[in-house]
Order: structure tokens, then C-alpha cells, then sequence
């Protein structure tokens, strides 16, 4: 009997080894591997007499890009293209996300409406944007759409608003006086906001009635900045883009202005990511029993509230981790950029810097290492909201 | 060990094998040699330097650099195979040993001569930056370009000349930046621009290409040096030899008379000069590595720097570059091509 268990134990631990050892090798493997490839960089770039490091970072750029969120020129450093970059590669991914958010999440669920136009319109929406190349979409927006568009002295203007033309659109800047008031307004209204809530759900849970909490959200919102903008002596004036003349060249100068590279590839990448985040909407309000909607019923909930109490709250659920993906993708995408000349990360750094410096190593590091922080982030987030809205079993 | 463990460290020994198989490496020469053709980076299209036509045939006074290149080493002149490339892409290409040359209007700099790990070899065309702009503008000089857009290639010199020359004169400007030099040029020829910029010859190239030629005038100023030549990599001093003597034959037989005409019967001839250049007398050839007809292969085939020039950006083609007068005229003609002795 003795010798049965001790054979057994000897067995373990050699089943032990056995599962130890494959992996301590294949480690062992990967570090040889990533140890070799720097090495031979080493080694071929000191053949060829290339220099190597992060010091380009501090050296003056020498070229201009045209859309910048921060105050930039040639005399600026390559670690100031790099912020460039990285800031407008984050511009169209921030305002990409949420277009291509409302837009999805809108036409999921125009998707299940029971009016045949619509949910057929939404269909042909979602089958049209999600089965062409993203790429082709955004050369769609750039040379087609946008490249066509009247000259700058034949510019439309909507409504003395925008103006529109082949270089771009003009909005008017707000230039506001004694700003401050207004967001003390905003912020007492979010605070009212708070206290009416807290008060409509105590009502609810003595009488069953409750406030219309959205609504009155709104008009608090529009009111309390009005109001303490009257108080407060609150000025706005309108910066308008004004047109310059020079010889037989023509150029509008000031306001807020997008550039058409811009504005093709959020338009193309909104669009483009919207149909996606349409099905996850869809698959996710699919995926409630219809007895949670029944019983919705049973208990009075007409059909907007049953949606916004019972089936959206337990739909988000499904919808989240393949939006978060969504997201991701987006982000990603958006180094699409370079094939219409938006200057965003990857074109500003991975091409303009990397073809002007030749430091492609370093430089595709850094950006990958970007790319990859971004992408983790937004994980971070939405995980962390996914965890927050899961079931909590008990 | 298992069965299981022994296909495991197999197959890892494997793949080590075969990544430790791709280490060693031959001289260009000796690859282009086995290969029997030149992988040649050129550009994606800019007429008279490189330009594919409809039946996806090259040609131009870059294209002709890496003929020459061909005839020289493999003694056919068509044995090039061309991969067209992006300014953006042009150096990464090289460097990692894709092409074996580059000859693609690039411009010659101490930080791209030094800091990249490659050798220019010469010039084939001197050339400087300049403006195109509508005539509807009613601009005679680029000092009166104020408030204005300009489309540029990027990741050239260009993009940062363009700078220097508006900070220089107090002009505000906005450079909008494209990937090729097609899709700058559309997007000016399209009004997203009031002014395209790119080096002269660049810009007579390009106009040929507007939906209306007439409409655009190039401005006077020429703003910048761009001497334009063939790039190869650092390391292959060899190589570096046969790519800039390839370009000195070719100035020298323009000025010893010797074209793809006469070539066979300047056989005969007593000067000593042309019969080392010939091949006839001398070897030439040897320190080169290459047989002692290279340059006669490279006139024969490609002809002389004059027919080359005339042939792709003379005043007879669309690009109308008169020669007269220029920097690509001989030394003894008034320019600047000097080309050591062949001896």
C-alpha cells in the first residue's frame, strides 16, 4: 500500500514537471526572440550608420500642419507634432463616438419599430454603411461630396450662419462676456435636477407617483443659464468669418473653422461604426424575454417607460461589450486619416515626422504604444461602467 | 519527455532554424546579379522623371538612371523592375532592402546624406521650388501671397522650404498636406488650394496634368536648392560606384560626343579618352567589379545625359524645360555638369 502512494506521488511530480517545464521553455523562447530582433536592430543600424534615440523628440519639426487644436508651427518641436496629432486623432474619435452612438442607438431601435417604412429605411441603413470599406466611404465624403462643393467666392451661406465651401466650414465663434455666470447657472441647474429626482423617487415610493424628471430637467437647463446670464450682465457676440480679398484670391479668415478632411472622415467614420452599434442595439433589446415586456405591461408601464424602465436597463447589458469593441474600432480606424491628408497621429507622426527624421523604430513605437493606451482606456471605462449596470446576484 | 514535449521542442527548433537562415546577406551587386533584374524606387507618377504610360511602360530621366544601371551590371537595359513609391515611403523602402536603388526626383541633404544610413550618388537634375498658382488670382510674384492655402506633397523638402520661405517674408499661410503628389496636385486643381507647390520641373509635370493647363501660371521665384539624384543604401561602397559612375559615363560621353547614335562607329576613333570609355582600352570595368563593356552597354542602350534630357524634359516634350541656360548644361556649356575622368 505504502509503495502505491509513494509511486503516486513520484507520478504528480513528474506530472508537475512535465506541465512546468514546456512553458518555462516556451517563456524562455520568447524572451530569446524579442532579445534577438532588438539585438539585430542594434547591430544593422550601427552598420549603416544610423542614429538611434529619442532626442529628434526636442528638435524643431520645421513643417506646418494645417488643423491644430493647440498653437503649433514648424518652430514647434517633433514632440509637439506628436501632441498635434494625437489631440486630433482624439477630436475625431471623441465626436465620432458619440454621433456614432446616438445614430445607432437611434436606428437600432427604429430597427424593431413596428412601422414598416421605418424599420425597412433603418435596414437599408444598417446593410448600406456596414457592407462597404470604411475607406471607400471616406473617399466617398471627401472627393465626392465635399471636393464639389462651390469656391470660396461663390461660398453658400445657410442662414448667416454657416458657410460652406470647398476649403471648409465656417461657423461663427461665441464670444461671451462675463462667462462664469453662465456656468453658475448650468451648475444650479444640475443641482435642482438632483433634489427634484431625489424627490420624484421619494414620491414614487409613498404614493406611486412620480414628476416628469426629464422634461422638467430641460427647462431647467435653458432657464437657470438664462436667468443668471440676465442677472449677471452675460454678453454674446458672434465672430463671423469674414471674407479677404486678396489680388483675385479669395479666403475667409476667422470663426470656427473645419477642414473638409476633417469633417469627411468623422462623417464617413460615425456612419460607418453607427450601423454596427445599430445591431448590438437591436441583438440586445432582442434578447429580453417578451415576458419582461408583458409583465411591463401587467403592471400598467405604457410602451416608452416599459422601454426606459425594464428593457433598455437589461438590454444595455448585451449592448455594452460589443459597443466598447465599436469604440475601439473606431479609434483604430481613425488612422485612416492619412489617405485624405487629415493630419492625425499616424499621418502627422508616423508619416510627416518619421519621413523627415527617419527614425522609424523609435517612432512606430511611440505610436503603437499611443494607439495601444487609448484602446485600454476606453476598455478601462467601459468595463468599469459594464461591471457598475451587471446583474448583482444574490 | 512525452511524445507530445518531443513535437513541441521540434517544432521550436524549427522555426529558430529557419529565422536564423535569413541572417546572411550578399553584396547588391551579387543579388541583382542572381536575381537578373534591378528593383528600382520610383515615383508615382510625375511626367519626364517617372511616368508610366497606359501600356504600363516607365519613362523618364529617373527611369533612364536606373536603365543605365541595369545595362551596366546585367548589359540589358531592361532588366529593371520598377516599384513606384511615396516621398513618405521612399527611405524606409530602401533602408530595409526592398529596392536596390532609388532614383526618384529626391533631393539631396546632409541630414538625409548622413543621418539615414544611405549614400547619394550624384545629381541627374538640378532643380529648385516653386510656385503654381490660377491666373484668376492676378499674382505676378510669390511676395504677394498672403492669407493663402498651399497643397504640398508630405515628408519632403518641399513641405519645409515652403515654411521657411513664407516665415522669411511675413506671409500667413495654411499647408495642407497630402500623401502623394496626385492628390495634392487634384486638390488644388479642385480649388481646396489657391497655390501648389513642388520643385519647378515638378510643377511643369504636374500642370500637364490639370483639367486645364492654360488656367494656371508657375511664379518666378525660385525658392530653394533641390538637387535631385539617385539614392542607394550605406553599407555597399561598391554599389554606391557603380550607381554614380553609371551617371558620370553618361555626362562624359555627352562631352566627348559619344551618343547611342555614333557609339559604333566611334569605335575606330584614336582618342584615348573614348576608347577607356568604350572599353576598348584600360579596364575600367574591373574595379567595378563589372565586364569592361558597362559603359558602352549604358550609351548604347540608354544614350548620352543630352539625349536623355531632351528625350523626357527637353523643349520638345510637354514639360518644355529649355536646357540652355540651366544648371543640366554641361560645364563647358554654361552649366553645371561636370562628371570626374573615366579613367
Amino acid at each position: 500500500m505504502k509503495k502505491l502512494s509513494n509511486f503516486k506521488n513520484n507520478l504528480s511530480k513528474n506530472l508537475q514537471w512535465q506541465n512546468f517545464l514546456p512553458q518555462f521553455f516556451l517563456l524562455l523562447f520568447f524572451c530569446l526572440l524579442i532579445f534577438y530582433f532588438t539585438r539585430n536592430a542594434q547591430i544593422n543600424l550601427l552598420a549603416r550608420n544610423i542614429t538611434s534615440g529619442f532626442d529628434f523628440l526636442s528638435t524643431n519639426s520645421g513643417f506646418d500642419v494645417q488643423f491644430s487644436l493647440i498653437p503649433y508651427d514648424g518652430s514647434f518641436s517633433f514632440g509637439r507634432a506628436y501632441l498635434v496629432g494625437l489631440l486630433n486623432t482624439l477630436l475625431v474619435s471623441f465626436f465620432g463616438i458619440i454621433f456614432a452612438s446616438i445614430l445607432g442607438f437611434v436606428i437600432g431601435i427604429s430597427r424593431l419599430s413596428e412601422n414598416l417604412l421605418l424599420s425597412k429605411l433603418s435596414l437599408f441603413y444598417v446593410e448600406l454603411f456596414r457592407n462597404l470599406p470604411l475607406i471607400l466611404q471616406i473617399f466617398f465624403w471627401y472627393f465626392v461630396v465635399l471636393r464639389n462643393l462651390p469656391s470660396t467666392e461663390k461660398s453658400l451661406i445657410l442662414l448667416n450662419f454657416l458657410i460652406v465651401n470647398v476649403q471648409g466650414f465656417y461657423f461663427p465663434k461665441f464670444i461671451f462676456t462675463n462667462f462664469p455666470f453662465v456656468l453658475y447657472g448650468i451648475i444650479f441647474a444640475i443641482l435642482t435636477i438632483f433634489l427634484v429626482k431625489y424627490y420624484s423617487n421619494k414620491m414614487f415610493y409613498n404614493t406611486g407617483k412620480y414628476l416628469p424628471v426629464f422634461k422638467l430637467s430641460l427647462v431647467f437647463l435653458i432657464l437657470f443659464p438664462l436667468i443668471f446670464s440676465f442677472l449677471g450682465n452675460v454678453g454674446l457676440k458672434f465672430e463671423q468669418a469674414k471674407l479677404i480679398q486678396n489680388f483675385g484670391i479669395f479666403n475667409y479668415v476667422g470663426g470656427v473653422k473645419l477642414v473638409p478632411e476633417f469633417l469627411a472622415l468623422l462623417f464617413a467614420l460615425s456612419l460607418y461604426t453607427s450601423a454596427f452599434i445599430a445591431e448590438n442595439v437591436r441583438a440586445g433589446i432582442l434578447s429580453i424575454s417578451k415576458g419582461q415586456k408583458e409583465a411591463a405591461k401587467s403592471i400598467g408601464l405604457n410602451n416608452s417607460l416599459s422601454l426606459k424602465l425594464i428593457i433598455i436597463p437589461q438590454a444595455l447589458r448585451v449592448i455594452i461589450p460589443p459597443t466598447t469593441n465599436q469604440y475601439l474600432n473606431l479609434v483604430k480606424n481613425s488612422s485612416l486619416a492619412a489617405g485624405i491628408g487629415y493630419p492625425d497621429l499616424t499621418s502627422v507622426f508616423a508619416g510627416t515626422s518619421l519621413s523627415q527624421t527617419g527614425k522609424a523604430i523609435e517612432i512606430i513605437f511611440i505610436v503603437m504604444m499611443t494607439y495601444l493606451s487609448i484602446s485600454l482606456f476606453i476598455s478601462l471605462i467601459l468595463n468599469w461602467y459594464n461591471k457598475k449596470i451587471a446583474f448583482i446576484s444574490k | 519527455m512525452s511524445k507530445n514535449m518531443f513535437k513541441f521542442f521540434g517544432s521550436l527548433a524549427l522555426f529558430a532554424f529557419v529565422l536564423s537562415g535569413t541572417a546572411v546577406k550578399a553584396g547588391t551587386k551579387e543579388d541583382v546579379a542572381k536575381k537578373g533584374s534591378v528593383s528600382c524606387g520610383v515615383s508615382q507618377g510625375v511626367p519626364g522623371f517617372s511616368n508610366a504610360d497606359a501600356s504600363g511602360k516607365w519613362s523618364g530621366i529617373d527611369v533612364d538612371m536606373c536603365r543605365a544601371v541595369a545595362a551596366a551590371v546585367l548589359g540589358d537595359a531592361n532588366k529593371v523592375k520598377y516599384q513606384p513609391l511615396s516621398a513618405k515611403d521612399r527611405f524606409e523602402v530602401l533602408k530595409s532592402g526592398q529596392i536596390d536603388m532609388l532614383s526618384r526626383n529626391t533631393t539631396w541633404t546632409l541630414s538625409r546624406d548622413a543621418g539615414l544610413g544611405l549614400e547619394f550618388v550624384g545629381t541627374n537634375f538640378y532643380d529648385g521650388q516653386g510656385f503654381i498658382v490660377r491666373k484668376a488670382a492676378k499674382v505676378n510674384t510669390a511676395k504677394k501671397l498672403n492669407n493663402v492655402k498651399v497643397c504640398v506633397e508630405t515628408g519632403t523638402t518641399t513641405e519645409l522650404n515652403l515654411r521657411d520661405y513664407f516665415k522669411a517674408n511675413k506671409l500667413k499661410y495654411e499647408a495642407v498636406s497630402f500623401t502623394k503628389a496626385d492628390e495634392a496636385v487634384a486638390a488644388y486643381d479642385a480649388g481646396r488650394c489657391d497655390v501648389y507647390t513642388t520643385d519647378k520641373s515638378g510643377l511643369a509635370a504636374q500642370r500637364t496634368k490639370m483639367k486645364n493647363p492654360g488656367e494656371h501660371t508657375v511664379l518666378p521665384e525660385t525658392i530653394s536648392k533641390e538637387p535631385l539624384g539617385p539614392v542607394v543604401r550605406g553599407n555597399d561602397q561598391n554599389w554606391k560606384d557603380i550607381a554614380a559612375w553609371s551617371l558620370y559615363v553618361m555626362i562624359e560621353a555627352e562631352e566627348l560626343g559619344v551618343s547611342s547614335k555614333n557609339i559604333d562607329s566611334m569605335k575606330s576613333t584614336d582618342n584615348p579618352n573614348i576608347k577607356r570609355l568604350l572599353g576598348l582600352e584600360g579596364d575600367t570595368g574591373k574595379s567595378l567589379g563589372l565586364s569592361n563593356t558597362w559603359a558602352y552597354n549604358i550609351i548604347k542602350q540608354v544614350g548620352n545625359y543630352g539625349e536623355v534630357y531632351e528625350r523626357n524634359v527637353g523643349a520638345k516634350t510637354p514639360l518644355g524645360l529649355a536646357r540652355n541656360g540651366s544648371p543640366n548644361q554641361l560645364w563647358s556649356k554654361g552649366g553645371i555638369l561636370y562628371a570626374p575622368p573615366v579613367r
